[in-house]
């Protein structure tokens, strides 16, 4: 287990530019349950361009989620193949999974996470800390500012909004450039204004900072803004949809 | 040796120390005054636990002590030094490295595993990175083995425990506990609280412990109780 979070700081955003392509082939994950085994996914395959962005949607009990889990390294499937760019993380050490999760993956969801004890910025910087990049105070700054916080960095989670926690949220999973953002159900908690407003500025950022994006939803909505929309029932992928553009 | 009959020692400075202490939230349509002329000290080497009912401002006391919030009016002085004069800058360091906080909804990030959480905490405070120091920790709260699990595959009782051992994990002078341990088994509850009591023992922690539970409550050094926004001592 390597829990080594003294990397040598890199520049921030040094693993910005081409988002990760994400390759899946043969995905399964079973795991056992009060009521007996559960097979969460069965045979899945995918596929997402590099900078692209995807919605995975579908029941609940689907698998969606499962599958978010393990494309970001928080799970490891029973069979099958997943890579993210160059790395099969299907098949890594559990501290080279742990390390790419931190330096690569940016995290949202629909719970904002936020560490109640640590102002704004000191969420959002938390992130740069564990993928060991540099934080520049101006660029942390910027990218609140982006998403329409800026004002609020000195403030503690208790005294923001829903919308705005997570936006903070939002800021937090991309400070630090990642390859790959995952947001499960990102929208979840919040109204639909401010689900829109939360969607806007996601998309907005990870086309300005070229990260690849999957959303899991249930909302068609949030999911008719992506470029492709992956429907799945029973563990299984029924249909991909590239959108119209 | 003259020997002085009756002297006293002078009375231990307090850690931590509410003075006067008043706080009314207000919104546009009403006033809610939570607590007026509030007094709590807080000692090293105790486990000071706080009761009240739901809504009674306990976790208001919590903010209040992290510097979260500021009171309206009186003082809160941690160490001799009064949080109300301290810069924002000030704040945030004396949270990070002798104040560690634990709260019934746990705070660990769902993408680390337990033991990231913990190293996570200590690079905060600017410690040195030591797995041993990690596993240490987590052995003291019954997670040994457990730490390259995510949150999500822990139970109720591990993620709270692991939260516990990211609140130690700064070596903290006091422990801020919101309902951290009721909901724990009697079991669990018991070797957490015979932990603190070690570390207050030991070292000094000085502890404040929000909890419903009598069985809890009766573990610690003494107990508060806040009604109608007053303080009453209990035991």
């Amino acid at each position: 287990m390597s829990i080594d979070l003294h990397q040598d700081p890199s520049p921030a955003g040094g693993s910005q530019g081409p988002g990760e392509r994400i390759a899946v082939t043969g995905l399964s994950m079973e795991y056992d349950s009060p009521s007996g085994q559960v097979r969460a996914l069965d045979d899945v395959a995918l596929s997402v361009e590099p900078g692209s962005s995807l919605a995975v949607v579908g029941p609940s009990g689907c698998g969606k989620s499962t599958l978010l889990g393990i494309l970001g390294g928080l799970e490891v499937p029973t069979e099958g193949e997943v890579r993210i760019g160059a790395h099969v993380i299907s098949s890594m050490p559990n501290g080279e999974r742990a390390a790419l999760r931190r330096r690569v993956f940016g995290f949202v969801f629909q719970a904002d996470n936020l560490q109640p004890f640590l102002t704004v910025s000191e969420n959002v910087g938390l992130q740069s800390v564990l993928a060991g990049v540099l934080d520049e105070p101006s660029g942390r700054q910027a990218l609140l500012d982006a998403l329409d916080i800026g004002a609020l960095g000195h403030r503690f989670p208790d005294q923001l909004s829903g919308g705005q926690r997570q936006r903070v949220a939002v800021a937090r999973a991309l400070v630090h450039g990642p390859g790959l953002v995952l947001a499960d159900e990102p929208t979840g908690s919040l109204d639909p204004v401010n689900s829109d407003r939360v969607v806007e500025l996601l998309l907005r950022l990870h086309r300005e900072q070229g990260a690849t994006l999957v959303v899991v939803t249930h909302d068609r909505a949030v999911a008719a803004r992506m470029d492709a929309v992956v429907s799945m029932r029973d563990g299984r992928v029924l249909a991909t949809e590239a959108r119209q553009l | 040796m003259p020997t002085t009959i009756g002297a006293t020692l002078p009375a231990p400075e307090p850690l931590l120390l509410l003075q006067g202490v008043s706080k009314t939230f207000q919104n546009a349509s009403d006033t809610t005054i939570v607590f007026r002329d509030l007094a709590l000290e807080l000692h090293r080497g105790e486990i000071t636990c706080l009761q009240g009912p739901s809504g009674s401002g306990k976790s208001t006391i919590i903010s209040l002590i992290a510097g979260l919030m500021v009171p309206d009016a009186g003082r809160v002085v941690f160490d001799g030094q009064d949080v109300g004069d301290m810069t924002d800058a000030e704040r945030s360091q004396v949270r990070a490295t002798r104040i560690g906080t634990v709260l019934q909804s746990g705070n660990l990030l769902p993408f680390l595993t337990a033991a990231e959480n913990v190293a996570m905490a200590r690079r905060l405070t600017g410690a040195e990175h030591s797995t041993e120091r990690v596993a240490s920790l987590l052995d003291q709260v019954g997670l040994a083995g457990r730490g390259h699990h995510l949150p999500r595959r822990l139970s109720g009782g591990e993620a709270q425990r692991a939260a516990l051992a990211v609140a130690l994990a700064n070596d903290p002078d006091l422990l801020l506990a919101d309902e951290a341990v009721g909901q724990l088994d009697a079991a669990t509850a018991v070797l957490v609280m015979d932990l603190l009591e070690s570390m207050a023992r030991a070292r000094g922690l000085a502890v404040l412990l929000v909890t419903h539970d009598e069985e809890v409550a009766a573990l610690g050094s003494r107990t508060v109780r806040l009604i109608e926004g007053h303080l009453e001592a209990t035991a």
